[in-house]
């Protein structure tokens, strides 16, 4: 499998805390990985850094063998890499299909436009893709109205849209009743499984992360401490120890059945 | 210069560092602790100039009277901000920035009219210093007294403040808050009384500022924005709610005066130009170095963002049928209107016009951009002036030289609107009023090209345009057109890539779109559609006049965004008619129009934040949801 993310030695430190140090994991096409890890380990630096949002302070991460180190967020998005928030980030003044709109004006270079009205472009579009989410019949509704897990489903519709390569989703179940966590990953996997899309996404839920992730890495104080498939994962002694716990291993557990 | 007159300059900088560092110490104050940028804090520098003259002229024959006077101004001016800070304030700490802005903006207006009500319009001089009447020599060259004072006051009240701040519980509390608000009045502690006290803390600082000048510099009606747009300079370049930062910034920035006055009028390539005209031209400079180094000043932190304030507004709805057939109706309406009005009538409505397409030019930026301008004004007054400068010493035709207001406006919104967008919030706005200024001084000071205060008369119409009538249909014409444009804009995707920066920075950067260019954009649109307003006006009046880019003509503005309501599209046309009406009826009945204005935009900020569209609609859809 060719590395669709290629991402070696990474390392970030923030005054004398080093919150990632040495970490390393290449990302195959079609290939969902999670990093997990406990607070503080550094999940969030590293997926800061591959979508542009820090820069690492040594390191190299190549998308398809192009180096995104020191690309804004904007470029790495116009090569190809969609992302949703741990907080949502959509934009609340504008109908569900607006957001999806705009990603599409965007990808599209129509963003100067001073006279046809943006909400006759790309209407179409943007209506399938929210169906794809089973966002099709609230496409009029305010952006700033809709419930939680509904923001999240347009989230990954407009991170979807302009038909990324990669996907990045950091906690994409953060803040959802557990029944929502469950239907909104079988819809991401369904997705990700039909288009091809690579996605690493960070998440606390285990149940979530042993169901559907193909392969995992496990950071620890900034540290990567293990990787592999789920199941590796789970025997994994020091994983055990260090980070599982009891609760995490009986969740390991009952996930892996 | 000599050796010994580069020294006497820099003790001069070093005298009028003094009290531009109280006044900035004082902004940053209260900024650091209650996010409020307080504009009154010129006028609370210039109250402490006239109350001090007031004390000092009755008692200030002995020390005690001339020292207590001063101090007993400077705790007036606290205890006034106190007041306000109780009274006024402590309603809008929740508002949008905007109308905090605004609202001390208010106190502006009423302040000097209040000035003006109890001590005139005429300058007042105060006595000097008892026992500092003298001066002393230095290298060769006599020096004041009373100077020498003054230069010690600022690292004493630095030395001051530092033992407050460092050494009491209650610097302490100043301390947390500065960092952390929430958490402090998570922690027990009454925030009321300490945003009070902070409050009174650093109006005395001005007050005081201005109380220690009163031997030196005349008082004057025009302080307060004088003032307050050095001590927003020095607080830009020291950074916001650095207490050292803005004693430092105060040096540099007295320096910089104060050698620009010693240098006077050099010839440079062949142009005489003087130094001691164009300070704030290169306060300018200054600070926009420092700002491409140091976005957040010289010792200032990064702000965290604020997180978005009130209710997000609801999305764009198209002009549907109904809206169309009223909107032709209005300006068939127009249209017909020279038919029965008088002259009196379509030179007012001429004002009406250019009004509008001021405020909704501006309204682009504010409403879509979420950028908060002050100086709008700057765009209106280079429209303005440059017509007039085109049709006067370039001879260019009348129509010519309208045509081409847009792209000097234009141009000068690109070039400030580009040191602008690299800052946000208060900074931004900060930033846009001192540009605005540096714009103004350079048109009131160049007499020799501007007319300076004077004006330039004879900015006349080609014969054609000569008559009202005429005239009414062409501004007419130009500000439906700018208006409609304008709309396009907004409803096209550039408008909405422009509310998307606004909405959400972090997800309009993750979707490709680069928020700072489209801001940049927009102040160089927006720029343009005022600086065409500004040329229809000039021609409209025959005289260009140094009052366009003052910071008033920016407020009005912004009120008549605040009143027609800053939710909406129409909002600002129908503020701008309402305004721009009122305004003439106000103007015509009292002296005392400022202050009614000041109270015009309180009650709005308090009372109606939504203006007139914004109430309307909520009335109406109230009545849609109850049957």
């Amino acid at each position: 499998m060719s590395a669709v993310l290629d991402v070696k030695g990474l390392a970030k430190a923030f005054g004398g805390v080093r919150a990632v140090q040495d970490v390393s994991f290449a990302l195959g096409e079609g290939e969902l990985l999670a990093i997990i890890g406990p607070n503080g380990a550094g999940k969030s630096t590293c997926f800061n850094m591959v979508g542009g949002q820090l820069r690492p302070d040594s390191g190299t991460i190549a998308l398809a063998g192009r180096s995104l180190v020191g690309l804004k967020p904007r470029q790495i998005w116009r090569l190809g890499v969609g992302r949703t928030f741990q907080i949502t980030a959509t934009f609340a003044s504008m109908t569900v299909r607006e957001n999806v709109q705009m990603v599409l004006l965007s990808h599209r270079h129509r963003l100067a436009g001073l006279w046809t009205p943006a909400r006759n472009l790309f209407r179409a579009e943007a209506e399938a893709a929210l169906a794809q989410v089973g966002m099709g019949d609230q496409a009029d509704r305010p952006c700033g109205v809709l419930a939680y897990g509904d923001i999240k489903r347009v989230e990954l519709a407009v991170a979807l849209a302009h038909g990324p390569r990669l996907l990045l989703m950091d906690e994409p179940t953060a803040g959802m009743a557990p029944k929502e966590r469950v239907t909104l990953m079988a819809l991401t996997k369904d997705i990700v499984r039909s288009s091809g899309i690579s996605v690493l996404f960070t998440e606390h839920d285990m149940d979530v992360v042993f169901a559907h992730a193909d392969r995992i890495v496990v950071l620890d104080r900034g540290r990567l401490i293990a990787s592999g498939k789920p199941a590796e994962v789970r025997e994994n002694p020091e994983v055990q120890r260090i980070y599982l716990g009891g609760a995490g291993t009986e969740a390991a557990r009952r996930a892996g059945g | 210069m000599t050796f010994a007159s580069i020294v006497i300059q820099f003790l001069n900088g070093l005298a009028g560092a003094s009290s531009l560092f109280l006044v900035a110490a004082g902004l940053s104050l209260i900024f650091g602790v209650t996010r409020i940028v307080n504009f009154a804090h010129g006028s609370f520098y210039m109250l402490g100039v006239y109350l001090a003259y007031s004390l000092v002229e009755t008692f200030g024959r002995s020390y005690l009277g001339f020292w207590g006077g001063v101090l007993l101004a400077a705790a007036l001016v606290g205890a006034i901000g106190a007041a306000v800070e109780i009274l006024l304030l402590r309603r809008i700490y929740r508002a949008p920035e905007l109308f905090q802005l605004l609202g001390t903006f208010g106190l502006v207006l009423v302040i000097k009219d209040v000035v003006l009500y109890f001590w005139g319009p005429e300058d007042l001089l105060g006595p000097r210093a008892p026992g500092l009447r003298g001066a002393v020599t230095v290298l060769g060259k006599s020096f004041p007294e009373y100077d020498i004072v003054l230069i010690a006051c600022g690292p004493i009240v630095l030395a001051l403040l530092w033992l407050l701040m460092a050494r009491t519980r209650w610097g302490t509390l100043v301390r947390a808050a500065t960092q952390d608000r929430e958490m402090v009045g998570a922690l027990g502690v009454n925030q009321a009384w300490l945003f009070t006290g902070v409050f009174a803390l650093g109006s005395f600082l001005a007050g005081l500022g201005g109380a220690i000048q009163v031997p030196r510099e005349p008082a004057q009606l025009f302080l307060d924005i004088t003032v307050i747009a050095d001590a927003f300079v020095v607080v830009v370049v020291g950074g916001m709610g650095s207490i050292p930062g803005a004693f430092l910034a105060a040096f540099i920035i007295g320096q910089i005066k104060a050698f620009c006055i010693g240098i006077g009028d050099v010839s440079v390539l062949g142009f005489g130009v003087s130094f001691s005209k164009l300070t704030l031209v290169v306060e300018f400079l200054v600070m926009a170095a420092v700002l491409v180094v140091r976005p957040w000043g010289l010792l200032g932190r990064e702000q965290a963002q604020p997180r978005a304030s009130g209710e997000a507004e609801a999305p764009l709805q198209p002009f549907g049928p109904s809206g169309r057939a009223v909107a032709l109706a209005v300006l068939a309406l127009l249209a017909l209107l020279p038919l029965a009005a008088d002259a009196y009538t379509l030179v007012l409505l001429i004002d009406v016009y250019t009004a509008a397409l001021f405020a909704v030019s501006l309204h682009l930026l504010m409403g879509p951009g979420g950028v908060v301008s002050f100086g709008h004004a700057a765009y209106f007054g280079l429209g303005a002036y440059g017509a007039a400068l085109l049709f006067k010493h370039l001879a260019l035709p009348m129509e010519a030289a309208l045509a081409l207001s847009p792209v000097v406006a234009g141009a000068g919104a690109l070039l400030f609107g580009w040191f602008c967008v690299r800052l946000s919030g208060v900074y931004l706005a900060m930033l846009t009023l001192a540009f605005a200024q540096i714009a103004w001084s350079v048109v009131y000071q160049w007499d020799s090209v501007t007319g300076g205060s004077n004006g330039m008369p004879g900015i006349t119409r080609a014969s054609w345009l000569a008559g009202s009538v005429a005239y009414y249909y062409l501004a007419f014409a130009i500000t439906a057109a700018g208006i409609f444009a304008l709309w396009r804009a907004v409803h096209a995707p550039f408008g909405y890539a422009l509310r998307a920066g606004r909405d959400s920075p972090l997800r309009a950067e993750a979707i490709g779109i680069d928020v700072k260019r489209t801001q940049w954009l927009a102040f160089a649109l927006a720029g343009a559609f005022a600086g065409v307003a500004g040329g229809v006006f000039v021609f409209a009046k025959g005289v260009a006049d140094a009052q366009y880019l003052e910071i008033p003509k920016s407020v009005d503005g912004l009120v008549m965004i605040l009143m027609g309501g800053v939710q909406t599209l129409l909002g600002p046309v129908v503020g701008a008619v309402t305004f721009t009406w009122l305004f003439d009826a106000i103007r015509r009945a009292t002296e005392f129009y400022r202050s009614f204005f000041g109270l015009v935009i309180l009650v709005l900020v308090l009372v109606f934040p939504a203006g007139i569209v914004g109430s309307l609609a909520a009335l109406r859809s109230r009545g849609k949801a109850s049957p």
